[in-house]
């Protein structure tokens, strides 16, 4: 009797807090395809706001150079964490150090790590630009990567690098077709993880891009837009932001079944 | 010999972090030992000054409201998805996946989204506004946007998920056993969680707590839009001493400030679990 009364508290519980996760974004998707394009009337179904974003020159190259700024951060974090993964691993003496180094871009804090390299730049008198927010962002790319790559070498299996080596093969060799095959799925999806926390990053972005508006990238474009309230557009590219986001988190459950957190 | 090889491996990643993380973050702790220049630059010259401004009462203020905030989300946000974990480890355990992942989808989509999703929902030409018009309420409501609460629920609504994850993960090993004894010894439903269920899951809240303290304390993103251009938080203050006021020593020192105090507040949640697993290991349930 008072179990069942329990269990309804407690579906309860999970009701109001689906409720309070999900309303906020279920109204600006829908708000997205509101003709009259204002929150407080519904005036008919409309994609014609969306037509309007794609012809909006600003979002448009915003797009572009975060597109860059994922694509070419993720690849170079890929390949040195997928490196320092296994590294790691393999090294019997468990350094310290070294351990500290890789988990301190997770939890130092955005503004931090994002002023720093901004002295550190300015001092050294880089140019700001796309450049220096890939770099920026291969920081904690790279230790997010080597997290997802480390947690599959858990359940790898040595035995087969030494069978390889016993049989002659060289470091590399083995290397490349016994150790890499193996660990594909988690590189891809620590590959897509990264391309899909460097597409959504703003503070380290806002700071290490510089002035000019070339290097606006779609994050900085958003937060200067959501600055002067709401506007049908925005809703229409947060809508198009959350979809994105869906789409990548999707390709990499499928992926790396256990990978991410949550699963 | 094994380590000469991995060093092939590690090298480059080291190199990056050690360029590009390592180096900054020991600058701006040596900027906060400088002066700052007559015209915003910095004079090389040792001074203790920059931390002796971080207790001006004006800086102190805003230090101790960021706290304030910071630990009253924390405070919303762990006893809501303790709740919200407690919730979802009670239901049958086939389901409890789907449900987790669900509870922390929302985490994945963009920050600033996120927090604009809020700004639809508060403004004063917003949908909780047109709600209570539709309903006949034609009153002067409360201005909700732009207000220390709002800051307060967009801090809870960003990083609920988070404690949801880490209270989930202790509540999920919880051996059902235990309850059944402490029921079997006469101990109410209630009495068993209270003095039962809730000691040894306490830690997973503990860790989900101290994380949205520290990211919340630090945070100037949401401050800046759900709080108004005149809300100041901690990240709002040192935001402003690189991008405006251009005292970068000053905004090094608060920067410093803000990683000293997360480093204590995981440095006592490392030692409080440490404490906490040594007798915890017997309630868990064996193949846990």
């Amino acid at each position: 009797m008072a179990d069942r009364r329990t269990f309804r508290l407690m579906l309860l519980i999970l009701g109001l807090v689906f409720a309070f996760l999900y309303i906020p974004i279920s109204v600006l998707v829908g708000l997205s395809f509101n003709a009259g394009g204002m929150p407080t009337a519904w005036t008919g179904f409309s994609l014609k706001w969306y037509g309007a974003l794609f012809a909006n020159q600003d979002i448009l190259r915003a797009a572009g150079n975060t597109l860059i700024v994922g694509l070419v951060s993720a690849a170079i974090s890929t390949v040195l964490g997928t490196l320092l993964a296994i590294g790691v691993e393999i090294r019997r003496r468990k350094g310290s150090v070294l351990e500290t180094l890789i988990f301190a871009p997770m939890v130092i804090p955005d503004i931090v790590l994002a002023i720093a390299l901004l002295s550190f730049f300015s001092l050294l008198d880089v140019r700001l630009g796309l450049h220096t927010v890939i770099m920026a962002h291969v920081v904690f790319n790279l230790a997010y990567v080597c997290a997802v790559v480390r947690a599959r070498l858990k359940s790898f299996d040595w035995s087969i690098v030494e069978a390889s080596t016993d049989l002659g093969a060289s470091t590399l060799t083995t290397l490349r077709r016994v150790v890499l095959p193996v660990l594909a799925p988690a590189i891809i999806a620590g590959g897509l993880l990264a391309f899909t926390l460097s597409v959504d990053e703003f503070i380290i972005a806002f700071f290490t891009a510089g002035a000019q508006r070339a290097s606006i990238t779609l994050p900085m474009q958003i937060y200067g837009m959501i600055r002067f309230g709401v506007t049908p557009e925005i809703n229409v590219l947060a809508t198009l932001v959350i979809g994105f986001s869906l789409v990548t988190l999707a390709l990499s459950q499928r992926l790396n079944r256990g990978g991410l957190p949550g699963q | 010999m094994q380590d000469r090889k991995t060093l092939i491996l590690i090298a480059p990643a080291f190199a990056w972090l050690t360029a590009f993380m390592v180096v900054p973050c020991l600058l701006i702790l040596a900027l906060a030992f400088f002066r700052r220049g007559i015209y915003g630059g910095i004079d090389y010259e040792f001074t203790f000054e920059n931390f002796g401004m971080v207790f001006d009462p004006l800086y102190a203020r805003i230090f101790l409201k960021s706290a304030w905030i910071a630990g009253l989300a924390a405070l919303i946000a762990s006893v809501v998805g303790y709740a919200a974990a407690y919730a979802i480890a009670s239901m049958p355990r086939h389901r409890q996946p789907a449900l987790l992942f669900f509870a922390i989808l929302p985490f994945w989509s963009n920050y600033l989204v996120r927090t604009y999703a809020w700004i639809v929902l508060l403004n004063r030409e917003g949908l909780i506004v047109g709600i209570a018009r539709a309903l006949g309420f034609d009153g002067e409501l409360p201005q909700m946007l732009y207000t220390e609460g709002a800051v307060v629920l967009g801090l809870v609504y960003n990083y609920l998920p988070f404690v949801i994850l880490a209270a989930y993960a202790p509540l999920s090993r919880l051996n059902p056993e235990i309850a059944e004894a402490s029921r079997d010894l006469g101990a109410g439903g209630w009495t068993t969680f209270r003095r039962v269920i809730l000691p040894i899951t306490l830690p997973g809240v503990a860790t989900g707590f101290i994380f949205v303290f520290v990211l919340s304390i630090g945070n100037f993103v949401t401050p800046a839009l759900l709080g108004g251009g005149q809300f100041q938080m901690i990240g709002n203050l040192v935001y402003a001493q690189f991008l405006t006021a251009n005292d970068w020593p000053f905004g090094s020192a608060l920067s410093m400030v803000l990683i000293a105090v997360m480093l204590v507040l995981l440095t006592l949640q490392t030692y409080a679990n440490e404490h906490a697993s040594t007798g915890r290991q017997s309630t868990e349930r064996a193949d846990g």
